[in-house]
């Protein structure tokens, strides 16, 4: 708890400069607008229009946070939770795709890595192209993904989730074989001595040595299926979802929400990569891993 | 029909090959565990050949690799330039200008504890979030070009930077610091002769990380608008005009992009951290 104030410190100097950036970058619009009607504006009067304009481009802080409050807080008090304008709405439907994509992606993860600890062949011929992939952007056939499963008449959510889950199973397949190989020699050798089969061993030591690992793959692919699902709203002209929130704001230049899209966005993935965070706590301590 | 058999006696065939070359003694040689991967990916290949021919699947869904190929030998000078547009100007760009702002960044805060406590978590939150969404906002700002491209890649690989820099400078111990203190080293002399060196595998751990973050960042940065060039921008336009031949054969200029540029990185960092156990080997 001792960072608090220096994190608290270094958040306030971003939203101070973050205030400051708007008003520069929205003076000149500013000084237009004033121009045309003939007005001279003054220091403050300049600063109170950047910071409340309607399309500026860098809308301030509290524009932002009010826009995501009218359309999520707002909406559910009005009783419009689910209309077409709600965040939570849009971030529902990325936020399914997710992690339908996440569970599959993962759970094919852990299976194929289970397969390359237990046969050598896999091993050799699999794992190599698994870090590879690691470094190339698979990311770029995600419109190639969504057209055409839009050919073949498959719509919605499984394209996204596709994408998602091909994101998310790459680290978690080379995440998992670390773990699964983690115990050291003396650790199989005496469960060697205990005369374990393999199935024990896979059960009693293998397993519970991956789980650290596990998470930690857990998350990345976490964060990677959410990025997949955005990307994949973009390319069909999708009318729903975060991503298709920024797109839409960016080609109408509404700024406000594309920010607030990109807001409800970080917040989806802190709020998955911090409950994935709690779960692998609460589970390493049922497990007696100290601290 | 004859096309599918054939497929699955290659499969068969290869899998036997490789299940006998693992399991020989030879299989610790560098010549098996090189041989083992390419036969794998070269059976994929054949394979998705026959089938795409034995099952008739149109070109649209998923057009053959001799196509691909086809398509790739013919079509050079377009994918140079697009190579060009978003690899050399936007990716390596904001690579350059990412990363070094970065370390600079780390450099600047290292004699403050108070502002690392606060970078440090703060640094790691934003990196895991979706900067990529930052792309329509930038592209905005910096216009179509591959300036806009530039600057999604600097905002996608800074924090990861950033926080494997800090990991790095703080990876020496207090043993090796009271060393340089009895020898009345100056926080400099410090900081190049003994903290740098030691932060280099952490800091080449970044450097890797923000390839394929780069590279992935000046793609996706296109699909928000582009000049008529570019990979990002050949992609989806030509998976609009259902040419998915060229679709693969910019795919394939991507991933080997993405796996030369880790490459290089990884080369260099062996040159660098050549005492480090990671590499002795």
């Amino acid at each position: 708890m001792k960072s608090v104030l220096p994190i608290l410190t270094v958040v306030a100097a971003i939203v101070v400069m973050w205030y400051a950036a708007a008003i520069g970058m929205n003076a000149k619009w500013a000084r237009e607008q004033a121009a045309r009607q003939g007005v001279e504006l003054g220091f403050t009067e300049l600063v109170a229009d950047t910071w409340s304009q309607d399309r500026p481009r860098l809308p301030a802080p509290h524009q932002v946070l009010e826009e995501l409050w009218n359309s999520t807080g707002a909406k559910i008090l009005a009783g419009k939770t689910w209309s077409k304008r709600s965040l939570i709405y849009h971030g529902w439907i990325t936020l399914s795709a997710t992690l339908a994509g996440f569970a599959i992606g993962s759970l094919a993860g852990i299976l194929l890595a289970v397969g390359i600890v237990h046969n050598k062949a896999m091993d050799m011929s699999v794992m190599p192209w698994a870090i590879a992939s690691q470094t190339i952007p698979i990311l770029a056939i995600a419109p190639m993904i969504i057209v055409v499963l839009n050919s073949i008449g498959i719509q919605g959510l499984i394209p996204k989730a596709i994408i998602s889950a091909y994101l998310s199973f790459f680290p978690v397949v080379v995440g998992m074989v670390k773990g699964l190989r983690a115990p050291g020699r003396e650790q199989l050798d005496l469960l060697k001595t205990y005369n374990a089969s393999g199935a024990q061993t896979f059960w009693k030591l293998r397993l519970p040595a991956s789980v650290p690992y596990l998470f930690t793959s857990l998350k990345i692919g976490m964060a990677a299926s959410l990025v997949g699902a955005i990307v994949g709203e973009l390319p069909t002209g999708a009318i729903r979802g975060l991503g298709a929130r920024m797109l839409t704001g960016s080609y109408y230049g509404q700024t406000i929400q594309i920010w607030s899209a990109l807001f409800a966005a970080a917040i989806l993935a802190a709020g998955l990569v911090g409950i994935i965070g709690m779960i692998e706590k609460l589970m390493l301590r049922r497990m007696g891993v100290r601290t | 029909m004859t096309w599918v058999v054939l497929a699955i006696i290659v499969w068969a065939g290869a899998w036997y090959l490789n299940t006998r070359l693992a399991n020989s003694p030879l299989a610790e040689t560098r010549a098996v565990k090189l041989a083992v991967p390419a036969i794998f990916g070269l059976t994929l290949i054949v394979v998705w050949e026959l089938l795409v021919r034995g099952l008739n699947v149109p070109p649209v869904i998923l057009p053959p690799p001799s196509a691909i190929a086809a398509k790739f030998a013919t079509s050079i000078p377009i994918l140079w330039t697009d190579f060009v547009q978003t690899f050399v100007k936007g990716a390596l760009t904001g690579y350059i200008i990412g990363c070094g702002s970065a370390f600079i960044v780390a450099i600047l805060i290292d004699r403050s504890p108070f502002l690392q406590k606060g970078l440090l978590p703060v640094g790691n939150f934003i990196a895991a979030l979706p900067i990529i969404g930052t792309a329509p906002i930038l592209v905005m700002w910096f216009g179509f070009d591959w300036q806009s491209k530039a600057a999604v890649v600097v905002a996608m690989v800074f924090f990861p930077m950033l926080v494997n820099t800090m990991q790095g400078l703080a990876d020496t111990d207090q043993m090796q610091r009271d060393q340089m203190a009895t020898w009345n080293a100056s926080y400099w002399q410090t900081l190049r002769k003994l903290r740098l060196p030691a932060a280099m595998p952490a800091i080449f751990n970044g450097l890797k990380v923000a390839t394929t973050l780069a590279l992935i960042g000046a793609i996706v940065a296109e699909f928000f608008g582009s000049p008529i060039k570019g990979m990002g921008f050949r992609i989806s336009t030509e998976v609009g005009r259902q040419a998915l031949d060229m679709v693969w054969a910019e795919i394939t200029v991507a991933a080997l992009a993405g796996s030369a540029f880790y490459g290089i990185v990884a080369l260099m960092e062996k040159g660098v951290t050549f005492w480090h156990p990671s590499q002795r080997g």
